[in-house]
């Protein structure tokens, strides 16, 4: 009963914030709703026993991503009147889509295809059962390429945002490695003949 | 004897190349030295295997030299068969290219293109000795194409006439009408016989002799008549029968050196050379002889003919090549091989003689070759005079000259031939004695004979030509009289050709007139009451009574047989035929996949049209590409709902 | 209880929102980022449904590699949005239509 409960509260908070999140007209209220529904959406996932991802829904999304699409939107001067041209125009294009998405999607996973007559409720685990052991005992096993793949995507991703947004002006003191092994002796060394001065 | 035939062949290639090559670093001297000097080498070697394989009773050599070329089986070999057939061509062919060049020296005196000229003509005797001397059909094709190309180049020495390019690229496309099929023969001996060697040919032939060919469905022809039909029809576009024999006459474009050269030892005679040369296919075959026969019969009467209205005095003597290349053609036909290659061997040097005679006349003339501006120039060049009365005498077949002895013993065969078409032939041959009299001596009488027709500045000038040019008319008289009486007891009848030549039981007319031969003198004695030389003399006494002594006969018998003159003048209207209905019929071919097949479909539908049509659709898809970030996500999310739909449909199906 | 369908109609809900969001906010990049950051999350919690439904930790693996691809995303989004707007001073997508066919 409990669970139903908090479930039902966790669920409420992130289709509300889901909502605000494509309706509000400051970017920045959008995005701190996006922050609710990820902590709701955290929450659930705590039903469902990923404490593990659970936390790192917050820590990477909540206290990384959006971070930086908070800081993304403030640092961008944004004039938000002409961004929402057209909003109401769309909207009930935008209603009748979503509403045939989801007739369409509930015929599958409604209750009828996925209620607990079809599959039971699991059985919860012990107490000493641990998600994050289980998590890293399939990531490092199984899925070691996978992960080690994930790693390098990440590594592009870094790289990629610094060369896209590094600005090469003048002042950066960066070394140019091709132009260094490109220069010649006579770049650098003039030979200078000096008369000797004789002292007399 | 294999370095010997080596050196025969690579000698006049060396000079060829030098003289072609390096024209300018020896030159012109030099140039014709190095030419004449390895031809004559190339006479002299020739000369041994002459004597050691004809005359002594050595076996013929038969090697293969080099593999050119090994493929699926077939080995294209670089070889030389030397018999008593190919022997004896190398020293003909070798002699008259010899003389040709010692003549040329003079003849080409002031031309600009002196050292290419000698070039072309040493390569010329180069490509012939392949032919003769090859071991297998695949370098004798590559002799005969050798010698339609350096035809096609000599045609056109003086290119930048109009005229000799029109003719040169006539011969060649005649040529290579007769090449196709020549091609074709080979291809079906190697496609039957599964070998290009003449020796393994014609051991296997014998095996094929019941052997059918379907070539259109439902009708099975024999396939020794196919193979021997169709390398004729080879031989009848190098040997100039007709229909194939348009090239022959407008060939006079090139200088007079080149008309002797082709015309009376070379590449004329390949195909006549070719037939002999195949008898072992060709006996086995009695209807591809009779079209051999009456092909051949054709052509001896009726270009003959046509030597009666030609003014240009090489024309006639062009014709006169193609009516004599028609007695060889005949002899072919009635299998008397030994026949054919004897006339082929005196021919070569008496018309080589009249060419060369006719050339010597051309120099003296100051290049005028029409014979109504000349006579009377008996008086003025008298080694000329003789030794061209001695190749007419030869030509008409006078008893005691070398075409008699040839000429008679081919009418002979022809009248003891047995095969159909014989009766026809024969009455062509005969007739064409009479015809062949009275053209040659037609010449003989506007041109030395008579009242002195040229202008007066002409006549100043007029000598007898340099002895460069005179030496080897001489050289040529002296077979031109000899050759006859000295060959013709071992060639016709005796065992000259050994086994190089075949001719089967049934045909051997040859063997029968052998019978009845009793020396050179009883030959003579019999042709003199024979109907050939009564029909010759009759010739020659019609061409002397209409244009020495009533000279305005010739106009009347024009205007009163009218039609059948101007038909004589058109050639019978091959060229007008051909011009009309091959190369404007091509044309208009042409014309009509050019604009319907290369610009309407290709150019039109396929290529432009496709690329319009790309274009076209580009143009209208392109309005989707909005530039749009969202219009892209409409899209993804369209094709999402329109996927999820059909799983969907699936799930609740 | 609650039943797994409970779960995934959450996710189908959330899914459905977010193309709403990118439809009403066709102009904005920085909504449509978020939509899309919805819409993996949506993802998400179907994958981690199932995977607790099933008892196989598996799905929870491919969470964490949704995150990570997703993290890199937006991080590779958002700078060439910064990018985009220091050369343009927009971020409208309207004025982005270089690829224009």
């Amino acid at each position: 009963m409990v669970e139903q409960l908090v479930f039902y509260v966790f669920a409420g908070f992130l289709i509300f914030a889901a909502a605000m999140v494509i309706t509000v007209r400051n970017p920045v209220h959008a995005a701190l709703f996006l922050v609710l529904a990820f902590f709701s959406s955290a929450g659930l996932w705590l039903l469902l026993e990923a404490e593990f991802l659970a936390i790192a829904l917050v820590l990477v999304y909540v206290g990384a991503v959006m971070v930086l699409f908070l800081f993304v939107v403030m640092m961008l001067d944004i004039n938000i009147a002409e961004l929402r041209e057209g909003f109401a125009r769309y909207l009930p294009v935008a209603a009748v889509v979503a509403l045939v998405m989801m007739i369409a999607i509930g015929t599958v996973v409604g209750p009828q295809n996925f209620g607990l007559d079809q599959v039971p409720a699991a059985a919860s685990h012990a107490a000493d059962y641990s998600n994050t052991r289980e998590l890293g005992l399939a990531l490092y096993g199984q899925y070691i390429w996978p992960f080690e793949i994930a790693a390098v995507v990440l590594l592009v991703a870094i790289i990629a945002a610094i060369a896209l947004t590094l600005r090469a002006t003048r002042q950066t003191k960066a070394p140019r490695p091709e132009r260094q092994v490109q220069v010649r002796r006579a770049d650098r060394v003039r030979l200078v003949k000096v008369e000797a001065e004789r002292q007399s | 004897m294999g370095n010997i035939c080596l050196a025969i062949v690579l000698a006049p290639l060396i000079g060829a190349i030098l003289a072609g090559l390096f024209g300018r670093q020896i030159g012109r001297a030099g140039a014709h030295w190095v030419t004449s000097g390895a031809v004559g080498l190339s006479f002299f070697l020739s000369l041994v295997p002459f004597a050691r394989i004809v005359l002594g009773d050595e076996a013929p050599y038969n090697a293969n030299l080099y593999t050119w070329l090994s493929t699926g089986g077939v080995d294209f070999h670089v070889g030389f068969l030397v018999d008593q057939l190919s022997a004896t061509m190398m020293v003909v062919v070798t002699f008259v290219s010899w003389m040709v060049h010692i003549y040329t020296i003079g003849y080409m005196h002031d031309d600009p293109g002196y050292q290419r000229f000698f070039s072309y003509i040493s390569l010329f005797t180069f490509s012939m000795l392949m032919l003769v001397m090859a071991n297998n059909f695949m370098q004798l094709f590559f002799g005969w194409e050798a010698v339609g190309l350096v035809s096609y180049l000599l045609i056109g020495f003086w290119y930048t006439r109009d005229s000799a390019i029109y003719a040169n690229l006539k011969a060649f496309l005649v040529n290579r009408v007769g090449d196709f099929g020549f091609l074709l023969g080979i291809a079906a001996v190697l496609m039957y016989f599964g070998s290009l060697d003449y020796a393994t040919v014609f051991a296997a032939a014998p095996k094929f002799d019941n052997a059918v060919i379907t070539v259109l469905p439902g009708h099975e022809w024999s396939l020794m008549t196919m193979i021997c039909l169709l390398l004729f029809v080879g031989a009848m576009g190098k040997s100039a029968q007709v229909p194939l024999h348009v090239w022959l006459p407008d060939s006079m474009e090139g200088p007079t050196p080149i008309s002797a050269l082709i015309h009376a030892a070379t590449m004329v005679t390949a195909g006549i050379f070719m037939v002999a040369r195949m008898s072992p296919l060709f006996e086995m075959s009695t209807t591809a002889l009779s079209v051999v026969l009456v092909i051949g019969a054709i052509t001896a009467f009726f270009m003959g003919l046509l030597g009666l209205v030609q003014n240009d005095i090489k024309r006639v003597i062009a014709y006169s090549t193609l009516s004599q290349l028609g007695y060889m053609t005949v002899a072919l036909g009635a299998s008397a091989y030994a026949a054919a290659i004897f006339h082929l061997f005196t021919h070569a040097f008496f018309k080589a003689l009249l060419f060369l005679a006719a050339g010597s006349v051309i120099i003296g003339m100051h290049h005028e070759q029409d014979m109504r501006k000349m006579g009377g120039l008996k008086r003025y060049m008298p080694k000329t005079y003789w030794t061209s009365l001695i190749g007419s005498l030869a030509l008409i077949g006078f008893p005691g000259f070398a075409g008699f002895f040839s000429k008679d013993a081919i009418i002979e065969a022809v009248a003891e031939s047995h095969i159909p078409g014989a009766g026809i032939a024969y009455a062509a041959v005969l007739s064409g004695v009479f015809v062949t009299a009275l053209y040659s001596f037609r010449l003989v009488f506007m041109v030395f004979h008579g009242e002195e027709r040229m202008d007066h500045h002409t006549r100043e000038h007029l000598h007898e030509s340099p002895a460069v040019v005179t030496i080897p008319l001489i050289l040529l008289a002296v077979p031109s009289v000899l050759a006859g009486a000295w060959f013709v007891g071992d060639m016709l009848f005796g065992t000259y050709f050994g086994s190089s030549i075949v001719v089967h039981e049934a045909h051997d007319v040859l063997g029968h007139l052998g019978e009845h031969y009793h020396g050179v003198f009883g030959m003579m004695t019999h042709g003199l009451v024979q109907p050939p030389f009564w029909l010759a003399m009759g010739g020659v006494a019609t061409a002397w009574y209409c244009y020495m002594k009533r000279t305005d006969i010739p106009q009347r018998v024009a205007d009163a047989f009218a039609m059948p003159y101007r038909v004589l003048l058109d050639k019978y209207g091959f060229d007008r035929f051909n011009e009309w209905f091959f190369a404007g019929g091509a044309r208009a071919f042409g014309a009509a996949l050019w604009r319907g097949g290369d610009v309407a479909l290709i150019d039109g539908l396929v290529v432009n049209g496709s690329a319009r049509a790309v274009g076209w659709w580009a143009g209208v898809i392109r309005h989707i590409q909005s530039g749009y970030l969202y219009h892209y996500a409409f899209a993804m999310i369209l094709g999402l709902l329109v996927l999820l739909g059909v799983f969907v449909h699936g799930v609740l199906a | 209880m609650l039943a797994l369908a409970d779960f995934l109609v959450i996710g189908a809900v959330l899914f459905c929102l977010s193309v709403a969001g990118i439809f009403i906010n066709r102009k904005n990049v920085i909504v449509l980022l978020m939509c899309i950051e919805l819409m993996l999350l949506a993802v998400n919690m179907n994958f981690i449904a199932f995977s607790h439904f099933n008892d196989d930790v598996a799905g929870q693996v491919f969470v964490f590699f949704i995150l990570t691809v997703a993290a890199a995303e937006a991080a590779i989004g958002l700078a060439i949005l910064v990018v985009l707007f220091r050369n343009r001073h927009s971020i409208n997508v309207e004025d982005l239509d270089m690829m224009k066919g």
